[in-house]
This record gives C-alpha cells, structure tokens and sequence, in this order.
C-alpha cells in the first residue's frame, strides 16, 4: 500500500531511488568529530567520533545512560559539546542552534512522545512545514492568493504523509487522545513534513507491542529506500536494530565501544561485555 | 408559605418587572455593563495572548496597563505631544517584550509552567517597584482629548426616555473590536498562530520542526503590551492612572475561567457576560443584598463554572492519560 503513493516532486532527495542511494553510499553526510560533553563534573560523552552517510540508517545503540539520546541532542543543537566539531553537509559548527538543524534539514523524533497534544494529528504534522510557509503574514491573515495557494500545496503534501503512514481514520483527533504506538506515528510525521535530509529517531520502538513495531520497521525502511532520506535511530530492541541498520555506533558510559555493520558488532567481545557484563 | 412565595416573588419576578417598567433605564443599565464588559475583555485577551503561546498566566498583566499608561501620560507631562507620546509608548512596550524575553523567559526554557507563573510574579513586583520609582505613586489623569478621543456625550431618545451614551465608551467598543478580530484572524490563519499553540504545548517538539521561541515569545509579550497599552487608556479615561488600576486585572481572571484560557472569542464572550451580568445584578438585584455585589459577582460566576464546566465556554478540554 505504502509503496504506491506518489512520490514524484515531494523534495529533491526523495527523487533518489533505493538503488541509487547505495551507489554514492560513501558521501558522509554528517561527521562528529571528538564530541565531548559535560554537564558539571559528569561525562556525558567523552571524544566520540563517528560518521553518517548519505542514505543509510546507521543505529546508535548501548546500554542506559550510556549518552545516546545526549548525542541526539548534540547533532541537533540542543546541547552544545565542548569539546569537538560536528560537520554536516560539508560544514562546521562549534555551535548548532535547534532552528539552524531544523532549516538545513535535520528532523527528529523523541524518546517520550513530543506532541503538541492539544492539537489535532493534521495540525501537529502541519506544523512540522512551519519552516517552509513563506507567504507574509500579511497575507495569510486575509488567506487569498498566494498565501491561500501555499496553504493548500502544504495540505496536500501532509495529506501524503498522512496516507504513508496509514493514520488517515485519525486526522482530526486531538493527538492526546490517541494510543500510544499512534502517538509514536504521528511523531514521525511530523518529522517527515519537514522533508528531512537526516532523520533523527530516538527509540522510535519502545513500548510498542510487536505488531506495532513491524509497522514502524516497515515505515522507516520505505521512508529510507523511497524518500532516500538518512536516519540515524537509537533502538534497544536488538532485532530491530539487526534487521534495519546499515551501520551501528556502540556507546557505553559515554564512550564508543565499537562501530561497524551489524554482524561486526554484534560478534564484538567489548560489545558482549558491556551488554551482559564481565565475570571479574 | 405565604412567605415563601412572596420571597420567590421579590427575588425572582420582581426584577423583570423592573425591567418591563423603565426600558430606556435597562437600555442604560446594559449598555454600561456592555463597555464595563468590553474593558474586562480587552484586559482578559492581554492573558489569553500569553496563555496562549507558553501555558503561563501572566500575572504581570494588570501591572503592565498601568505601566504603560503612565509611561504615555509621564511623557506627555514632559511636554512630548500626545501622538509622539503614544508612539514612543509602544516602543517602550516592545522593548519591554524583548528584555523580559531576554532576561527572563530565555532562560526558562523546558521548565515547568509553575516556575514561568512565579517568574511573571516577579516580573510584577520589578514593574511596580520600577513604576513607582520613575513616576511616583501619585494618581494621574489620562490625556483622553490630546489623543483625538471625544470626551462628549450623545443622548439618544427611546422609550419614551433618555439613553446617554458616552463618547469614549463608544470608541472603546470599537477600538476593543477591531483589536478582537485582528486578533482573531492572526491566531487562525498565520503561521506564527499556528506555532503559538505549539509552543505552548512542548517547548522541545517546537524547536525540533524549526519554530523559534524567542521569536514567538518577544512576539506574544508585544502584542499583550499593546493591548496593555489600549486597556490603559481606556480605563484611565473613565478614572484616572493610578496603580488602583492593577486590581481590575483579577476581575479578567473571572473572566478567563468563564471563557477560557485559550480562546480569544471566550475572552470577548466572558468579558461581555461578567460586565453586563454584573450590572444588571447591581441595580436589580443589589438592594436585596444591601449592595455592593459588583464587587463578588464574577467571583461567584467564575466559583459556579469551575464546579460545572472548569475548562470554561469556549476552551480546550485537554485529556491526559495516566
């Protein structure tokens, strides 16, 4: 179902078929570069390094509180590192500020839901193309013209995301209301509104029983392949992280353990270890 | 039970017969309670705006119409004249907005909202200690004909009476509706509307799609002060600017819980309801009561929705789940 819908000029990136996103595989999108992050006395993240290329899902996994979510927060400027640089798209910043990631294309989702849950699931995936209104506001006040022509093209497009995703029966509900695994998929589409190059997905999965968790898999999959879009996702389910990623970064108490594909990882003794523990 | 029906009598048909009796008076009656009505609504949306756009009573509202109507009045007393006046009057609110955005509501981000209510609480006192610092505690009286409002009065002939209607209550509902449906259209058809409800619901969500709250907060703190600015003028041309006027701010909180606290035609709604409701209870009503009943009306209106229907006429029922 999800993989008839019109794709055709949503944005640039998502002209890129499947295929060709594996050709130029190799193009980094974005790199960190000796991250580290304190908060008082208390590591966070200490001289982390590692890099996401264009459009692969590359998985940040570890054990809790091993700094993941903190590096989310770090990619996307609400934390500021002090030590080390975070190149995107070529460039470098000390400092990025959330409104700066959010206009050069890096979205996310949150580990506890963040909706704006007073309003409806249309209205909170709307707001997600904030950045792209551009008409005056002037003109939106009196809603002819231009404005009023901006204001269905952007309907439109979430109309799309809305059928993607399969959560058209809940379009007007009062997204606080809803289930949580719906809640989960209207985060998502908020996220995708803003036609991301570089999604960010914190424990996209949890909580969610494993019917909800094939749907979420299917859906990041698709949104990687047909959209070409890059995510970067923290997931604890092992499976899902197995079946998913491309490339995973192990963290543990603030430091990578180890970084590669999947089966590298997961035959990684410090991996093992810092999973189940070490006998002493 | 003779009694009992002569009590039912005097409290429940006599009133209307009063009313049947004299209709220019009631015509009056409600018409003052209209304007009365207008003035809490405009000092109620001042709240909404605020509520609005980060879930906080602002209770620096009531304090920053005196502020600004004494900045307007202390200059024109300078010898500034009076539309020069009113101009720099709204930089100074909009400078306001951008230092309380700045110094305050920057750093509290991502806090809870009973932390932004005891910021805005401070925020008063700092106002009223700052007001009363620069212009003295003195009363002053408002330069209503200076800013080219009539101060006139226009009698109008029914019912066989007389009916006055005051040239400044007139400009008062007109000046109160054109700023209600501005206001109105701003909120329902702009972008910045649209991520005004965001912000109040999840200050991380609305930075993670791109919205900015600084710009939305120094935003929303400039249009409440204009509205400051109007209710200030408004209702230091029926008394005077003292800081007297700050109480009337608690009158707009009986308002809100009648209207809600995020809706603009609940504010206009709620205002229109306490003023003239509490009018028409004054005169009618009042002498069973020995009086004075403005005064705790609204309160009790307010008690009464709060048990019945707490989110108000026209707010958002929001449903948490546990």
């Amino acid at each position: 179902m999800s993989a008839n819908i019109d794709i055709a000029g949503m944005s640039n990136s998502e002209t890129q078929t499947g295929a060709q996103a594996q050709a130029d595989a190799k193009e980094v999108l974005l790199s960190v570069d000796n991250v580290t992050l304190t908060f008082g006395g208390v590591k966070a993240i200490s001289d982390i390094s590692f890099n996401i290329n264009k459009g692969e899902i590359r998985a940040i996994i570890g054990p809790n509180g091993a700094g993941k979510t903190s590096m989310l927060n770090v990619i996307n400027g609400f934390y500021h590192p002090q030590k080390g640089r975070i190149s995107y798209k070529g460039k470098t910043r000390k400092r990025m500020k959330p409104y700066h990631a959010a206009s050069s294309g890096i979205a996310r989702t949150f580990q506890n839901v963040a909706l704006f849950s007073g309003m409806s699931t249309l209205d909170n995936i709307m707001s997600g193309r904030s950045l792209k209104m551009k008409r005056g506001l002037f003109w939106q006040i009196l809603h002819v013209g231009p404005a009023r022509a901006e204001e269905i093209e952007h309907r439109a497009h979430v109309e799309k995301i809305i059928d993607f995703l399969e959560i058209a029966h809940i379009r007007k509900q009062p997204v606080g209301k809803l289930p949580y695994g719906l809640q989960k998929r209207v985060e998502l589409g908020r996220a995708m509104a803003m036609e991301p190059e570089l999604l960010l997905l914190d424990e996209p999965m949890a909580g969610m029983n494993l019917e909800e968790k094939e749907d979420m898999s299917r859906f990041v999959l698709d949104l990687n392949s047909e959209f070409g879009t890059t995510i970067a996702l923290i997931e604890h389910d092992m499976g899902v992280v197995m079946d998913l990623a491309d490339r995973v970064v192990v963290l543990d108490y603030g430091q990578k353990i180890a970084d590669g594909t999947p089966s590298e990882v997961q035959s990684n003794q410090r991996v093992i270890d810092a999973y189940l523990g070490v006998a002493s | 039970m003779e009694g009992l029906l002569t009590g039912l009598d005097t409290f429940l048909i006599a009133p209307f017969r009063d009313m049947a009796s004299l209709p220019d008076f009631l015509l009056q009656v409600v018409w003052e309670g209209f304007v009365s009505g207008i003035l809490y609504a405009l000092i109620a949306l001042g709240f909404v705006l605020i509520y609005k756009a980060s879930a906080v009573f602002n209770f620096a509202q009531g304090i920053m119409v005196v502020f600004s109507a004494l900045v307007l009045v202390s200059l024109f007393d300078l010898g500034v004249p009076a539309w020069l006046a009113l101009i720099i009057t709204i930089g100074v609110m909009g400078l306001l907005a951008l230092t309380i955005e700045r110094v305050v509501l920057r750093k509290l981000v991502n806090q809870h909202e009973a932390i932004l209510l005891m910021a805005t609480i401070g925020l008063t006192l700092v106002l009223k200690g700052a007001g009363q610092l620069v212009f003295g505690g003195e009363p002053k009286s408002m330069i209503t004909e200076e800013l080219g409002l009539s101060t006139g009065s226009t009698d109008w002939e029914v019912f066989g009476g007389f009916v006055i209607f005051q040239h400044i209550d007139i400009a008062a509902a007109v000046i109160a509706i054109i700023m209600v449906a501005a206001l109105a259209l701003f909120f329902s058809r702009t972008r910045i509307g649209r991520a005004l409800r965001a912000v109040a619901d999840d200050h991380q969500a609305a930075l993670s799609v791109g919205i900015s709250l600084n710009q939305i907060w120094a935003i929303v703190w400039f249009a409440s002060g204009i509205v400051a600015l109007v209710t200030g003028i408004m209702w230091g041309a029926r008394s005077d600017v003292s800081f007297a006027l700050e109480i009337i701010a608690l009158k707009a909180l009986a308002v809100l819980i009648l209207g809600g606290f995020t809706s603009v035609p609940g504010a206009i709604v709620g205002g229109l309801i306490v003023g003239i409701g509490e009018k028409l209870f004054e005169v009618y009503w009042g002498p069973m009561f020995g009086g004075g009943v403005e005064a705790w009306f609204a309160y009790v209106l307010a008690l009464i929705f709060l048990l019945f229907r707490p989110q108000g006429m026209f707010g958002e029922r929001h449903i948490e789940r546990v």
